[in-house]
């Protein structure tokens, strides 16, 4: 019984790779031969980070259970502190080197804030935590995007008013600019890296939920009582996937500032809607489901840049698909509709059997 | 003093609109368990109905208001039966997600239609500004008018509840869906009528906000959609006074940080203080502590 658990899970997991992989070549395939739009060529690394913002959101939402509305803040944290890196202490090293001390960077820093926010949050049920999240990741953006900080040769300065107020000696430059953020970031993100990073973000997530670990994490979200009276702590394990899932955020949060050459906090980036946009992804790739999310980010990151040709009913369009969408999986009616076709369609193969032999 | 007062009201006439919008958060929250993020979009569309209606056609000013309940109501009723209706007994995480495809329907649909540029409202109240405390105080006849407004809907709302057949229903099937569909109350109608509350009420919400602040657009209802929302939430969700209360509270909070810490730090403030309620009072100030059983 329970080698043939592993087995499934085993298969699960390397489908998964699989896809992953088989979509890379393909995409390598057309980027060489020039199959490729300039269009779709600038989707890629977005693919990449939104597939593990789903992916990790995916933990938080599915595993564990908790609706958090935040995961944009932990993406802005991420993001904010790999581009202060490649600006201080990153300039002077080589690309690579800058890039892999970036993501460690991007995912310990976010990982400590998701555990910090995670100590109230978690305490909280339902609703009341999905508007406690929502109210985190809008706290982040909004104190970023006035936080002014600059470094000079007697060290770090930091000020919440202007750029005046750092006091910089001539030799200073200032990192943050408030509202107008971090810019001339080196933009040295490929394809290929964000392709590693969503295959170790799906190694870690996978290999949590097939564990111990993810198994109790899982009995609490089914019972939480039934769980903590055969001793499994529900706070620990809630924890524990809410910072895996904060610190992952942040990589990808990393990713994206290093696919840019101007980093803002702004409304637009990582506001309330970038975090409703990735539990989009999740909801519609189906809940709990890994590779779902994946697929999901994939499409819907494509889809609205597909739609380019009908212009301003883009995003109309885009509305339509998806409340359909969510009508067709989700209504009682819709799910019965589809079980009377699939028992029809049965039916008529086993009829069909039947009459072969 | 002088200052902190108009501050003070000022944040109290805000509040109220977050109030208003916040009852329509929460009574969609109380009977049908969803959380409606189109609920936001609704104010957006009755503020343009009303600028459409009197700027484009020259209607007098109290009739585009009335057209705007009545567009809004509808819209409301026909969101629920198209969108949210087939969703009954699904998770409510579908239902979540189903609303915020509603959300991105009307803000792109009033993009089409009304263009992207921002429109100028013009206010909907036309009077001279009261002044207090021999002109240290001016207080102008938006606010006036909304904080009245407000009082109007919060006795007129709990009248309908407490002394309507429907309105015991609402709180019926609020309090136990089950138990009223077997005591013969049509639940399905119910819900629709709360929609239908909810929805009217956003439109003159929508007129409120876009006369004490004249500009519209397409995300005009977005972001007091989220405050009212957090409002509902910091007087506990489901709860009538708690939403008004709550709207209130924040209005004032987010006013008189604005005034004496920082403008651009005042969303953050709400929210903080938002979070450190719900450590100390986890359901909001008025909302039910619903016990766990095995």
């Amino acid at each position: 019984m329970k080698l043939k658990y592993k087995k499934k899970s085993l298969r699960y997991a390397l489908i998964t790779y699989a896809m992953v992989l088989a979509f890379y070549m393909v995409c390598e395939v057309m980027l060489r031969s020039g199959f490729m739009s300039s269009l779709m060529k600038g989707l890629l690394v977005p693919i990449c980070y939104y597939s593990m913002l789903a992916v990790s959101l995916n933990l938080v939402v599915g595993i564990s259970g908790e609706l958090s509305l935040g995961h944009a803040g932990f993406m802005c944290i991420g993001a904010f502190a790999g581009a202060i890196f490649a600006q201080t202490a990153g300039a002077a090293l080589p690309g690579w080197a800058e890039l892999f001390i970036a993501i460690i960077l991007g995912a310990v820093i976010a990982g400590i804030f998701g555990f910090l926010i995670g100590i109230p949050v978690l305490r909280l049920r339902g609703d009341y935590l999905a508007i406690v999240t929502l109210a985190f990741g809008e706290i982040i953006k909004n104190v970023i995007n006035v936080v002014y900080l600059g470094i000079d040769s007697k060290g770090v300065h930091f000020s919440m008013k202007d750029s005046l107020s750092l006091g910089l000696e001539p030799d200073g430059v200032t990192i943050i600019k408030g509202a107008q953020g971090i810019s001339r970031l080196p933009r040295n993100a490929t394809f290929t890296l964000g392709i590693v990073l969503l295959i170790i973000a799906l190694f870690i997530v996978l290999n949590l939920i097939n564990s111990r670990h993810g198994r109790a994490i899982m009995a609490i979200r089914d019972n939480r009582i039934a769980a903590e009276s055969i001793g499994i702590s529900a706070s620990k394990y809630k924890m524990l996937a809410f910072v895996v899932a904060s610190a992952i955020a942040g990589v990808a949060g990393v990713l994206y500032s290093h696919n840019l050459s101007t980093l803002q906090s702004s409304s637009s980036n990582f506001g309330y809607n970038q975090s409703i946009m990735m539990l989009v992804f999740v909801v519609l790739g189906g809940i709990g489901n890994i590779r779902g999310s994946i697929i999901a980010a994939t499409i819907l990151t494509i889809l609205p840049e597909k739609l380019r040709f009908l212009d301003d009913y883009r995003m109309l369009i885009y509305a339509v698909v998806l409340i359909v969408m969510m009508l067709f999986n989700s209504a009682p009616a819709a799910i019965d509709f589809r079980a009377r076709m699939a028992a029809k369609f049965a039916r008529h193969r086993n009829a069909g059997e039947v009459e072969d032999e | 003093m002088s200052s902190f007062i108009s501050f003070l009201i000022n944040g109290i006439s805000l509040g109220s609109v977050y109030a208003i919008i916040a009852l329509g958060y929460t009574m969609v929250y109380g009977i049908a368990k969803m959380l409606n993020f189109a609920h936001g979009d609704v104010i957006m569309v009755g503020g343009y109905v009303v600028f459409v209606a009197s700027s484009t056609y020259g209607l007098p000013i109290w009739l585009s208001i009335v057209l705007s309940v009545v567009v809004c109501t509808v819209l409301g009723i026909t969101i629920e039966r198209i969108a949210y209706k087939p969703l009954r007994g699904a998770s409510s995480l579908s239902v979540l997600i189903t609303a915020i495809g509603v959300s991105y329907f009307l803000q792109n649909a009033a993009l089409i239609i009304f263009g992207a540029d921002t429109k100028s409202f013009n206010s909907v109240v036309d009077f001279p500004s009261i002044s207090l405390m021999g002109g240290k105080v001016i207080i102008s006849d938006e606010t006036i008018v909304t904080i009245v407004v407000c009082i109007l809907v919060m006795v007129l709302l709990t009248t309908f509840i407490n002394k309507t057949k429907t309105g015991q229903a609402m709180l019926a099937v609020s309090a136990d869906r089950g138990a009223a569909t077997l005591m013969g109350i049509n639940v399905n109608k119910t819900i629709a009528v709360t929609f239908a509350i909810g929805s009217g009420l956003a439109a003159i919400a929508g007129v409120l906000l876009c006369s004490a602040y004249p500009v519209l657009s397409s995300t005009t209802g977005s972001m007091p959609g989220i405050k009212a929302f957090t409002a509902a939430v910091f007087g506990g969700i489901g709860s009538i006074p708690g939403a008004m209360i709550g709207g209130i509270l924040l209005g004032v909070i987010e006013n008189l940080s604005k005034a004496y810490i920082s403008s651009q730090l005042s969303d953050p403030i709400v929210f903080g203080i938002l979070i450190i309620l719900l450590l100390f009072k986890p359901s909001g100030l008025m909302g039910k502590q619903i016990q766990e059983k095995v």
